[in-house]
């Protein structure tokens, strides 16, 4: 038996035996995600137990070093944990924005002095992370943020106010971009980490049309922070933020391909019914299903394809938006779909029948997909200057 | 099984690009379709083809072939999709060689597989008999007639029968039975009408009428060829997604340069953002076909009984993309690309072609669904 394959068996017996079963059953609400933080909210015990197990090895984040809290494994150990995890259906014993967002321009970016502080931390669920980005004059043109940081002596002063903060009221740090120059656009950008706890910061959560949100305005009245928190160059924000959102736009397009509990097929079966032949009662949603369907495969193939060429150094860096623009698109057509063939049903906003409108809201939910995180006109340049080399865009 | 080629399959493949591009390019194509070929297809380059290996690809090494699998077949097929170069490939190297070398008898496979490999024999498969892709209706019937069988009906849509020199005929040997005959080209009773198509490729039109066949015509096992025609059909449709794909591909790459260099208003035309924008979903739609073609390539070379759902997901977004790319191809070409002198018109006509042959988007998303469950 090779190495990798011992400890394929290995990591196979340790997961059987330290995953709750309870661990192992599909995500599907909000509270199946075990986010950490300073004021942890565990569902369950078993959730509890699952991320202290999970820590203690390093493996929330297996591939990091160890110094930094992780588990210290190779590419291709990291990837037999994941394939191990997946054939189990274990869930993510953590979901974090400082894992997915901020860890990876710490590490390309970051001080040591700055990683030992807060890798740990994020490894260990410890600390919760948000994400000050969009203001109400910079969404899709970002590098028009207003946000003002003044150095005075070894601190910087902040003032303004960020949108779309995800869980800014449950967070506990930060991380923002702020300028720092007025007099230029994007080398006037600087990045910046510090404690939603410090004076001065206020949140107000931000209601959607979903009828619920994770969203929140953030206010800043002169915020003080320690000048050490500064990450990458003054004024070099810029490119940390690009790099964030490649990140950032990995993670979301992985929402289309997420192994949903029901192929969107099965579940019109069981809310429009079939004929005699097995087949779906309303032919003219079979055929917007089938063509769906065909489409969900072929991007989730798309994915593994994009994870195979990184593992052998090749690919493009800026497929990530392109797989997020379709991965979003592809959830909007999900819905619509889900959407139609609840018909009346898929039309509650309350009731316990359709556990208050739950197909209703993400229906409307899904909709940000396209916006968040770069527009799907956003990707689209992107995708049109950087791969396809096209003038202009 | 990772989504990426290994060494030796993206060697097969430049090593196809490099013979294709010096030896066939669109140019070939449009020469024998101007002098209105009877062949039309070259059958010297064929002989050429069989000299690199590649008409032996799927011919096991003991007869002679290279012994390869559907993933290489489908990387000679995409590779003929960027060059449109007429061959017998897909009707002879690719369905006739997997059905014989997987079902055929030894006598069978001792006559045609060296013969396939050495491009000195063309077999075609006769299934369709409706004009669009329906391979549950066979009404071609062969009855038993001693130990032999008498075939009577007609079939269409069969590439490369007008100068097969051997025929693979699925016929109807019970009201629920099929069963795979090898029909000699010139057997009595047997008529073979040329059809020239859009794409300058040839097919043929059949009609048999009380053709005799001899017992050792069976290919596998009498009224057992329903399932194996499912698995050689399956084999067809991920082959053909392939030349799909380096269609659009072709198509695609020939058209962003064409947006680089076309000015009007003084600009080249891809600045336009209305151009951009359809060009970079285009090129989504290239990848994701890319990796799901890949991937039913491998299913069927794993497992040809496993694959239908991979292999219809993969045929239907093939159809998808090579459509659009065709159609934005001729668009953002503008007049010129209505123009027969402009090549754009030769890939359009092609990718019509290859969505028809063995089901198109449609037929394959219902295979999709009746698979699912609903």
């Amino acid at each position: 038996m090779s190495e990798l394959e011992a400890f394929r068996a290995d990591t196979r017996a340790w997961l059987e035996e330290n995953c709750p079963e309870e661990m192992r059953r599909p995500v599907v609400k909000d509270a199946d995600m075990c986010w950490g933080g300073r004021n942890p909210r565990f569902q369950s015990e078993a959730q509890r137990v699952w991320l202290e197990r999970m820590t203690k090895r390093g493996w929330t984040v297996p591939a990091w070093p160890r110094a930094y809290g992780g588990g210290g494994l190779g590419k291709e150990e990291a990837a037999v944990l994941k394939q191990e995890m997946n054939a189990l259906g274990c869930r993510l014993p953590l979901y974090s924005f400082g894992i997915w967002m901020l860890a990876p321009v710490l590490l390309k970016y970051g001080s040591e002095e700055q990683r030992l502080e807060h890798l740990p931390k994020i490894a260990r669920g410890e600390i919760r992370w948000c994400q000050g980005y969009s203001e109400p004059n910079a969404g899709s043109d970002l590098a028009s943020l207003a946000t003002r940081a003044e150095l005075v002596d070894d601190h910087f002063v902040v003032n303004g106010q960020k949108v779309w903060t995800s869980y800014a009221d449950e967070s506990d740090w930060i991380f923002c971009l702020v300028r720092t120059d007025s007099a230029r656009k994007q080398a006037g950008i600087s990045f910046l980490l510090f404690d939603m706890g410090t004076p001065g910061v206020t949140t107000r959560p931000t209601l959607l049309i979903s009828g619920k949100s994770p969203f929140c305005e953030t206010f800043f009245d002169d915020v003080k922070v320690p000048g050490r928190n500064l990450v990458g160059e003054l004024h070099g924000g810029w490119s940390i933020a690009k790099y964030l959102l490649m990140h950032e736009r990995e993670m979301i397009s992985g929402i289309g391909s997420a192994v949903a509990d029901k192929s969107a097929g099965q579940l019109a079966v069981e809310s429009v019914g079939v004929d005699a032949q097995g087949r779906l009662l309303d032919l003219s949603l079979r055929s917007q299903v089938a063509s769906f369907e065909v489409d969900e495969a072929a991007f989730a193939a798309w994915l593994q394809m994009t994870a195979d060429r990184a593992r052998r150094g090749e690919g493009h860096p800026a497929v990530a938006s392109g797989l997020k623009y379709y991965g979003a698109e592809l959830n909007k057509r999900r819905w619509e779909l889900l959407a139609a063939s609840g018909g009346a049903d898929a039309l509650e906003w309350e009731g316990s029948h359709s556990k208050d409108g739950e197909v209703t809201r993400t229906w409307l939910r899904s909709k940000g997909n396209s916006i968040e995180g770069g527009t799907s006109e956003v990707q689209l340049n992107v995708v049109a200057k950087h791969i396809l080399g096209l003038p202009g865009a | 099984m990772t989504l990426v080629l290994n060494d030796e399959q993206r060697m097969l493949s430049d090593s196809v690009q490099s013979f294709l591009e010096g030896c066939a390019p669109v140019a070939h194509l449009r020469k024998l379709r101007d002098a209105r070929d009877a062949t039309g297809f070259s059958p010297a380059l064929w002989r050429d083809f069989a000299g690199q290996g590649y008409s032996g690809v799927l011919v096991p090494e003991t007869h002679g072939g290279l012994g390869l699998g559907v993933v290489e077949a489908g990387l000679i097929s995409e590779r003929l999709g960027h060059t449109l170069t007429p061959t017998p490939f897909l009707s002879t190297a690719v369905l006739a060689a997997w059905v014989i070398s997987r079902a055929g008898s030894a006598a069978q496979q001792d006559r045609l597989l060296p013969a396939i490999a050495a491009a000195e024999t063309v077999v075609a498969v006769a299934v369709d008999e409706c004009s669009k892709h329906r391979p549950a209706v066979v009404a071609t019937r062969a009855a038993r007639d001693g130990t032999g069988f008498v075939l009577d009906g007609s079939k269409l849509f069969v590439l490369d029968g007008h100068v097969a020199d051997t025929l693979v005929v699925a016929a109807r040997t019970g009201p629920e039975a099929l069963t795979l005959f090898l029909v000699d080209a010139g057997a009595a009773g047997l008529e073979i009408e040329r059809t020239v198509m859009v794409d300058a490729h040839n097919a043929a039109r059949l009609s048999l009428k009380s053709v005799r066949v001899g017992a050792e015509a069976v290919i596998g096992v009498i009224d057992n060829g329903g399932a194996l025609l499912e698995q050689l059909l399956d084999v067809g449709r991920a082959v053909v997604a392939a030349q799909l794909l380096g269609v659009a591909d072709e198509v695609f790459d020939r058209t962003v340069a064409y947006l680089k260099e076309r000015k009007q208003f003084n600009r080249p035309i891809g600045e336009f953002q209305a151009l951009q924008h359809r060009a970079a979903q285009l090129y989504c739609d290239l990848e994701l076909t890319r990796a799901i073609v890949l991937k039913a390539l491998q299913a069927v070379q794993k497992d040809a009984t496993r694959a239908r759902v991979l292999v219809s997901q993969a045929k239907s977004r093939a159809c998808t993309t090579a459509n659009r790319a065709v159609q934005e191809g001729v668009q953002m070409h503008g007049g010129i690309g209505m123009t027969d002198d402009l090549d754009i018109g030769l890939f359009m006509k092609r990718a019509r072609v290859l969505q028809e042959l063995f089901g198109d988007a449609g037929f394959h998303a219902d295979r999709v669904a009746t698979l699912g469950g609903y």
